[in-house]
């Protein structure tokens, strides 16, 4: 165990560095570079707003507010875990020519999509001000859903890192799992008519809704849900500790794979 | 009696070469189905013993397929030997094939820092030697091009030019004093001499064996996966001329 860390500690810069390189390329040679991190989340507000709001007659003001947070922390779980499916398969001409620590891959690609996202909460801001919705320093207690989001992203990540080595198809099995996540996301809809249907089940075990829950709370000023919090948790320990163990277990055969 | 550096003990390395690759699901589930899931077994290395005192600097022969490469990636810690061990003291620098960190879209500054990270160094650490890693490259111009526009010759230059800035105890050296052009190639071998004048341990493959003979005190050959013979350089470089030549 000491090796370990004493390992990590000996490679925190390539960490660092792999950070840092996912952050610049992610928009090099774009026009409008960083900004599009913020621009993006807004455009699909707006589209989702007119679709599902002003089309469908909600005349809610705070309704796009409730879709942008709903949709920044569904896109970020689900650019996580993408980019770390295929993140061994990416580095390969690398990881068959020098040693490094192989987690470091998964690891960094949820990392970088995670500040990116931090950056993107700026919309969120600016658009509870825009609706009336002021952000209150209560806001800051968003910290601790988002830092189970993380978690979570990076346990199914090492999951979906070492399958993505074994099986290819799992890159496409993966996005139309994505999309079941997504629309039992409670995104752009209210979810009360569901939960009260037998259908309930649906949203309440997706682990990214159930972090959705009190992010929106924590927004709208309304009570946490300690279930839902408990339920993240720990689905997030559990994926990360599998994610770990069945990573540890095969990654000295992804160098024959790849 | 002089320090041993590295230690390799009853390695071997095995490789399932299956006839098709599976890695689709369809591919799997219709292999396993109609039972093709054939793996041929194949020993790339076979039961590799020796040490290395500090110093020593070892050639290693053999044929294309013989297993030096696969051995030096085992040396080096790209590959987890199937069975046995690798135990070494110091730090380690494969010179295998340079460059292994670049990024094609980073200029050649970033991939200074991406490709030193790669190595283990540290920020503070890249950053007191940039300026020699730079001269030495020659490529001051450069440094603000993206790696994608760089000549396959630069690339190695910048590579070799990294890894060679720490000392380290054992270099793994594989063909790479055929790196850039000729003024570089002369500059090159003149720094590995000088590390080795400073007692640094070396693993050297190539194809020539002038170059072997001209660096090595030792040398092994490699025979399909198995040291045939190992020793000092003059008897094992006379043999392995005699194999060579003997068909």
């Amino acid at each position: 165990m000491k090796k370990r860390i004493d390992t990590f500690w000996r490679y925190r810069n390539l960490l660092f560095e792999l950070v840092k390189k996912g952050i610049k390329l992610k928009y090099r040679r774009s026009y409008l570079g960083i900004i599009w991190s913020l621009l993006e989340p807004v455009m699909t507000t707006i589209v989702l707003t007119i679709v599902f709001g002003t089309l469908y007659g909600n005349k809610d003001h705070t309704f796009p507010l409730y879709i942008l947070s709903g949709r920044l922390l569904y896109s970020y779980f689900a650019q996580g875990t993408k980019v770390s499916l295929k993140s061994i398969r990416q580095n390969s001409a690398m990881i068959k020519k020098v040693y490094v620590p192989k987690y470091l891959y998964p690891l960094s690609s949820v990392l970088y999509n995670f500040i990116i996202f931090l950056i993107s909460l700026i919309v969120l801001v600016l658009l509870g001000i825009f609706t009336g919705n002021y952000p209150t320093l209560h806001w800051l207690l968003i910290a601790f859903p988002l830092l189970v989001l993380l978690i979570m992203t990076f346990g199914v990540g090492m999951i979906l890192a070492t399958i993505g080595v074994f099986f290819r198809d799992m890159e496409y099995l993966w996005e139309v799992a994505l999309m079941i996540v997504m629309y039992t996301c409670a995104i752009f809809y209210y979810p009360e008519r569901l939960l009260k249907s037998g259908y309930s089940w649906v949203l309440t075990v997706n682990p990214v809704y159930n972090v959705i829950i009190n992010v929106r709370n924590i927004i709208f000023h309304e009570a946490f849900n300690w279930g839902c919090m408990t339920y993240a948790c720990v689905f997030a320990l559990v994926s990360v500790v599998v994610g770990v163990i069945v990573f540890h277990k095969n990654q000295d055969k992804f160098i024959l794979y790849i | 009696m002089a320090e041993t550096v590295l230690r390799v003990e009853h390695v071997g390395m095995r490789f399932n070469l299956s006839k098709e690759r599976v890695d689709s699901l369809k591919d799997y589930i219709l292999k396993s189905i109609t039972r093709q899931m054939k793996f041929d077994e194949f020993w790339a290395l076979k039961d590799i013993n020796f040490t290395l005192e500090k110093g020593e600097r070892i050639g290693i022969l053999g044929t294309n397929g013989a297993g030096k490469s696969t051995l030096l990636k085992v040396i080096a810690g790209v590959f987890k030997p199937t069975e046995g061990s690798v135990v070494h003291k110091g730090k380690i620098v494969p010179l295998l094939e340079l460059g292994a960190g670049f990024d094609k879209e980073y200029t050649g500054r970033e991939n200074i820092y991406l490709y030193g990270a790669v190595l283990g160094y540290s920020k503070e650490f890249i950053d007191s030697k940039f300026d020699e890693i730079v001269k030495f490259s020659g490529l001051k111009k450069f440094l603000d091009v993206p790696l994608k526009n760089y000549s396959s010759g630069m690339k190695s230059r910048l590579g070799f030019s990294i890894a060679t800035i720490v000392e380290p105890e054992i270099l793994i050296l594989d063909e790479v004093l055929s790196v850039g052009d000729a003024k570089f190639r002369k500059k090159s071998e003149k720094k590995i001499l000088s590390m080795m004048d400073k007692g640094v341990t070396v693993l050297f493959v190539s194809h020539s064996l002038e170059q072997v003979k001209r660096i090595c005190t030792k040398a092994m050959i490699l025979e399909n996966g198995s040291i045939r013979s190992i020793g000092d350089i003059d008897t094992v470089s006379a043999e392995y001329e005699e194999m060579i030549s003997g068909d």
